[in-house]
C-alpha cells in the first residue's frame, strides 16, 4: 500500500518537474551540457550526480509547486479582499473576530503540507551525508521511493584543503598533490578561452567518471574558513580550520564542472573557483600513471587540452 | 497606581502632578520622556538608514556588470594607490562595504526603529502608562547608540588586514578565523566588537525596561489578554533581546580575548574550535531575526484592523503565535550552519525545528487576512504598506521553508537564495512594517497629516523596486551564484543588471520619503486625535495629536469593549 503510494507520489513529483521548468527544458534541447551557470539562468544547475538529481526532483517537483501554490493562494485571498470587501462595496464590516473551524484548518494544513514535504527532505538529507558502501541504494531522482540507485563504494580519495586563495589538492591514496588557481583574464583568453571567466583555473582536479569519489574537505590550519562546492554534483561543505569534512560523489558524465568558494574568505573570496574535471576512467588511469612522479603538468598533458 | 506615580515622579525628579516641561537641548539630551526618546530613536535610525542604504548602493552599481568598475576606483581614491594595489584594496573595500550595510541596517535602522522607535513611543500609550517603568534607563539606552554608531563607523578607518585595506571585511557573521587576527589583524574588528558591545547593551536596557513597563504599568482593567497586539509583539521581543544578546556578548568577547589577550577559544591550532562561534552567534543570530520582524507583527495587526474597521481575528492565537515563533526562533539556530559538518541526526532535528515555525506564522498571515475577510477597507497608505508586508512577508517565509531543508539548503547555502530570502523578510517585511507604522502613527506623533498621494507613490514606487532588486535574487541563487562576491561569472550579468535597476526605483522611492516627510512639515495640515476613524480602538487614539508631554495623568480604565 505505502510502497503503491509512494510510487505514485513519485510518479507526480516527476511529472511535476517535467511540467516545470519550461526555459530548463528549452536549454536542454539546446544542448546544455555546460558544468557551469548560463546566461540568465533561473534555476538549478543541471545535474549529474544521484545527489543532485534529487535535489533537483526534491527542489522543483515539491518545493517549488509548494511554495508558488501558496503564494499564489495568498496573493488571490489579497486580491479578492481588496475588491469585494472594500468600503464602497462592502460599506458595513462584519463584526466575527473567531471561527474554529477555519483556524483549525490553517493550523492542521499547514502541518499536513509540512509532513509531506519532509518525507522526501529526510531522505534526499540522508543521502547526502551517508557515504556510499555499495550496498545501500539512493533516491536519485525518484525521491518518494526507497532508494532505487545503485552506487559502488568510494574508490578514490581527493582531499581539498582551502587557502587563501585557492586550493590545495591532494589525492590521498596515490599521494600526489596539485594546487589548483583562478586563470586571470590573460591567461584565460590566451590558453583556455573556451572556459568561462572567473570560473577557470590553470589545474583542474580529475576524477574518474562513475566512480564513487570520497572528498576529505579543511582548510589551512593557520588560515580561514572556505567552503567546497560543486553545484553540478549537489555538494557543498564547509573547509573549516582542523577539521576534516567529509562529502562525496559519483559523476556520470564526463565534463567540466565548477564551482565557487562558498564562504567568506576575505579579499579574493570571489577568486578562488572549484574545476573538476571528470574523465573515462581509461583517460583518469593514464593520467595517474604520468602523474605518479608527481608531474601535473606531464599527468595533464595525457589528456586532451582544456579549450 | 500608587506605585507607578511614586516610580514617575522619582524617576523624573518632578512632581508628577508639575506638567514641567523642559525645552531646548535639555529636552532631548536629558530626556526621560518616552515620547521624546522615541522620536529620537525614529530620527537616529532614519539617519543610519541612509548611510546604510548608501553603501548597498555602491554594491548594486558594482554588481551591476561583470567585473570590476566601482571599488578599484574608489580605492584608488581613498588610498592613492594604482593598478593591482587598488583592485586588492577595492576587494576588501567591498566586503566591508557588504559588512557595514549588514550591521548598520539590523543593529542601527530596523532595532532602533523598531523596539526603539515605535515600541518605546506606542507601547506605554497603547497600554495606557504615564512613561516607561525606568525612564532614566531608556535615557540611557538611547544615548548609547550613537557611541555603538560611531565606534562602528570609526572601525571603517582603521587598519583591517593591511594598511591599504582598511576597516573589517569579513561579514556581519563575524566568523573567526576571519574575523581573528589571522583574517583581521588591525584594530577595525576590535573596534566593530565595541560598538557591538555597546549597541548590545543598549538594547538590553531598551528591553528590560520595555519588560517591566508591561508587566507593571498597564491600565487598571487592561489584563494581559486584553493587551493591544503591538505591547505584545514587544514584550516578546523584549524577551528575546534579554535572552539573545548576552549569548552574542559572551561570544564576541571571547572573540576580542581571542585577538588581543591570547585566549584559544576559536583557535583549532590551540585546541579552540571556529565552529564554536557559529554556534554561539547563531544562537543570538536566529532569535535576532524575530526581534526584527515581531514589532512588525503587531504593527500590522492594528493596520489591518483598523483600516478593515474590523476587530482583529482570532486575537489569541495572535498573541500567543508570536510567543511560539519566539520560544521556538531558540531552538532552531543550527539551519543557519547546515554545511559545516554537523552530524545527520543534528541536520534532521534542526530541520523538523525549523519547519515547525511555519506553522504559528502560518497562523498570523492567515489570521490577517480573516481580519480584513468581511471588513470595510479603506485603503489609506498605512493598510498599503501593510498588505504589502503581508504578501512580501509570505514570500520570504516560504522561501525559508525551502531552505529549512538541509537536503535543499546543500544547493543554496550561501548563495543570493539567501540573500533574496533574508531580504524578503526583512527589507521588504521588517522595513515595509515600519514604514506602515510611520505613516500610520506620524499624524498622532507629530500632530500633522502628511499627503496622502506622495505616501501612496512612496510605497508602489518601493513596492517595485524592491520586488525588481530581490526577486530576480532568487534566480541567481538557484543558479549557484555566491554571496558576499564582488564580481561574479559572466552567465549571472542578466538578473544583476535588473537587481541593480530596481536598487534606482527604490533609491527614488526613498528620495519620495523625504520629500512626503518634509512636506508634511511645512503644511502642517492638523491631523486631529483620530484621523482613522472608528477603526482605530487602541488608547493612543484617545489622545491629542501629538500627544500631551505626560499623558494619563489619570490612568484610563479598560472594560471589555475598548480592549485590543
Amino acid at each position: 500500500m505505502t510502497g503503491q503510494f509512494l510510487k505514485k507520489m513519485g510518479a507526480l513529483s516527476a511529472a511535476a518537474m517535467a511540467l516545470m521548468p519550461a526555459l530548463a527544458a528549452a536549454q536542454e534541447e539546446t544542448g546544455y551540457t555546460a558544468g557551469h551557470p548560463l546566461p540568465g539562468q533561473f534555476h538549478l544547475q543541471r545535474s549529474v550526480t544521484p545527489i543532485m538529481d534529487s535535489i533537483t526532483a526534491f527542489h522543483d517537483g515539491i518545493l517549488m509547486w509548494t511554495i508558488s501554490l501558496i503564494v499564489l493562494f495568498v496573493l488571490a485571498l489579497l486580491l479578492w479582499i481588496a475588491f469585494r470587501f472594500n468600503a464602497k462595496r462592502n460599506p458595513v464590516p462584519a463584526g466575527f473576530t473567531h471561527n474554529t473551524l477555519v483556524e483549525i484548518v490553517w493550523t492542521v494544513l499547514p502541518v499536513v503540507i509540512l509532513i509531506v514535504i519532509a518525507i522526501p527532505s529526510f531522505g534526499v538529507l540522508s543521502d547526502q551525508l551517508t557515504t556510499p558502501d555499495g550496498e545501500r541504494k539512493y533516491l536519485g531522482s525518484n525521491i518518494f521511493s526507497f532508494g532505487e540507485v545503485e552506487v559502488p563504494a568510494p574508490e578514490l580519495t581527493i582531499k581539498a584543503t582551502g587557502q587563501q586563495w585557492y586550493w590545495d589538492y591532494e589525492y590521498v591514496d596515490q599521494g600526489v598533490a596539485l594546487t589548483s588557481l583562478i586563470l586571470d583574464e590573460e591567461d584565460r583568453t590566451a590558453t583556455k578561452p573556451g572556459q568561462p571567466r572567473l570560473l577557470a583555473v590553470d589545474n583542474e582536479l580529475v576524477v574518474p567518471v562513475d566512480t564513487t569519489v570520497r572528498v576529505q574537505v579543511t582548510a589551512d590550519p593557520l588560515g580561514v574558513i572556505h567552503a567546497f562546492a560543486v553545484p553540478s554534483f549537489g555538494i557543498k561543505i564547509d573547509a573549516v580550520p582542523g577539521r576534516l569534512n567529509e562529502t562525496w560523489f559519483n559523476a556520470r558524465e564526463t565534463g567540466i564542472y565548477y564551482g565557487q568558494c562558498s564562504e567568506l574568505c576575505g579579499r579574493d573570496h570571489a577568486f578562488m573557483p572549484i574545476a573538476v574535471r571528470v574523465v573515462t576512467k581509461e583517460e583518469f588511469a593514464a593520467f595517474m600513471a604520468a602523474f605518479e612522479g608527481g608531474d601535473y603538468a606531464a599527468a595533464s598533458a595525457t589528456l586532451a587540452a582544456v579549450q | 497606581m500608587a506605585d507607578t506615580a511614586h516610580l514617575e515622579a522619582h524617576a523624573t525628579g518632578h512632581d508628577a502632578s508639575s506638567h514641567h516641561e523642559p525645552t531646548g537641548w535639555r529636552r532631548w539630551v536629558y530626556s526621560t520622556n518616552h515620547k521624546d526618546i522615541g522620536v529620537m530613536y525614529l530620527v537616529f535610525a532614519i539617519f543610519a538608514g541612509v548611510i546604510g542604504g548608501l553603501l548597498s548602493g555602491v554594491m548594486r552599481m558594482e554588481l551591476q556588470e561583470p567585473g570590476i568598475q566601482i571599488f578599484h576606483g574608489l580605492a584608488a581614491m581613498v588610498y592613492g594607490i594604482e593598478g593591482g594595489e587598488a583592485l586588492d584594496a577595492g576587494k576588501h573595500m567591498y566586503n566591508v562595504f557588504t559588512t557595514a550595510h549588514a550591521l548598520i541596517m539590523i543593529f542601527f535602522v530596523v532595532m532602533p526603529a523598531t523596539m526603539g522607535g515605535f515600541a518605546n513611543y506606542f507601547a506605554p500609550l497603547m497600554i495606557g502608562a504615564p512613561d516607561t517603568a525606568f525612564p532614566r534607563i531608556n535615557n540611557i539606552a538611547f544615548w548609547l547608540l550613537p557611541p555603538a554608531f560611531i565606534l562602528l563607523m570609526l572601525s571603517l578607518f582603521f587598519e583591517g588586514t593591511g594598511p591599504t585595506a582598511l576597516g573589517f571585511g569579513g561579514g556581519w557573521t563575524i566568523y573567526p578565523p576571519l574575523s581573528s587576527t589571522v583574517g583581521h589583524p588591525g584594530p577595525a574588528m576590535d573596534f566593530a566588537i565595541l560598538s557591538l558591545h555597546v549597541a548590545g547593551i543598549s538594547s538590553i536596557l531598551g528591553a528590560i525596561n520595555l519588560i517591566t513597563t508591561i508587566f507593571n504599568m498597564r491600565a487598571p482593567g487592561m489584563t494581559l489578554h486584553k493587551m493591544p497586539l503591538f505591547a505584545w509583539s514587544v514584550l516578546v521581543t523584549a524577551f528575546l533581546l534579554v535572552l539573545a544578546l548576552p549569548v552574542l556578548a559572551g561570544g564576541i568577547t571571547m572573540l576580542l580575548t581571542d585577538r588581543n589577550f591570547d585566549t584559544a577559544f576559536f583557535k583549532p591550532a590551540e585546541g579552540g574550535d571556529p565552529v564554536l562561534f557559529q554556534h554561539l552567534f547563531w544562537f543570538f543570530g536566529h532569535p535576532e531575526v524575530y526581534i526584527m520582524i515581531l514589532p512588525g507583527f503587531g504593527i500590522v495587526s492594528h493596520i489591518v484592523s483598523t483600516f478593515s474597521r474590523k476587530p482583529i481575528f482570532g486575537y489569541m492565537a495572535m498573541a500567543y503565535a508570536m510567543v511560539a515563533i519566539g520560544f521556538v526562533g531558540f531552538v532552531v539556530w543550527a539551519h543557519h550552519m547546515y554545511t559545516t559538518g554537523l552530524s545527520l541526526d543534528v541536520q534532521r532535528y534542526f530541520v523538523a525545528a525549523t519547519m515547525v515555525i511555519a506553522v504559528p506564522t502560518g497562523v498570523k498571515i492567515f489570521s490577517w487576512i480573516a481580519t480584513m475577510w468581511g471588513g470595510s477597507i479603506t485603503f489609506k497608505s498605512p493598510m498599503l504598506w501593510a498588505i504589502g508586508f503581508i504578501f512580501l512577508f509570505t514570500v520570504g517565509g516560504v522561501t525559508g521553508v525551502v531552505l529549512a531543508n538541509a537536503g535543499a539548503d546543500r544547493a543554496l547555502h550561501d548563495t543570493y537564495y539567501v540573500v533574496a530570502h533574508f531580504h524578503y523578510v526583512l527589507s521588504l517585511g521588517a522595513v515595509f512594517s515600519i514604514f506602515a507604522a510611520w505613516y500610520y502613527w506620524y499624524p498622532k506623533m507629530f500632530g500633522y497629516m502628511y499627503n496622502e498621494f506622495l505616501a501612496q507613490l512612496h510605497f508602489w514606487v518601493m513596492f517595485v523596486g524592491v520586488n525588481l532588486i530581490f526577486f530576480p535574487q532568487h534566480f541567481l541563487g538557484l543558479a549557484g551564484m555566491p554571496r558576499r562576491y564582488i564580481d561574479y561569472p559572466d552567465a549571472f550579468g542578466f538578473f544583476n543588471r535588473i537587481s541593480s535597476i530596481g536598487y534606482y526605483i527604490t533609491f527614488a522611492a526613498m528620495l519620495i520619503f523625504f520629500y512626503a516627510t518634509w512636506e508634511a512639515s511645512r503644511k502642517k495640515r492638523p491631523a486631529g486625535d483620530n484621523p482613522w476613524g472608528e477603526g482605530a480602538t487602541t488608547l493612543e487614539w484617545t489622545l491629542s495629536s501629538p500627544p500631551p508631554f505626560h499623558q494619563f495623568t489619570t490612568l484610563p480604565k479598560i472594560d471589555s469593549t475598548n480592549a485590543h
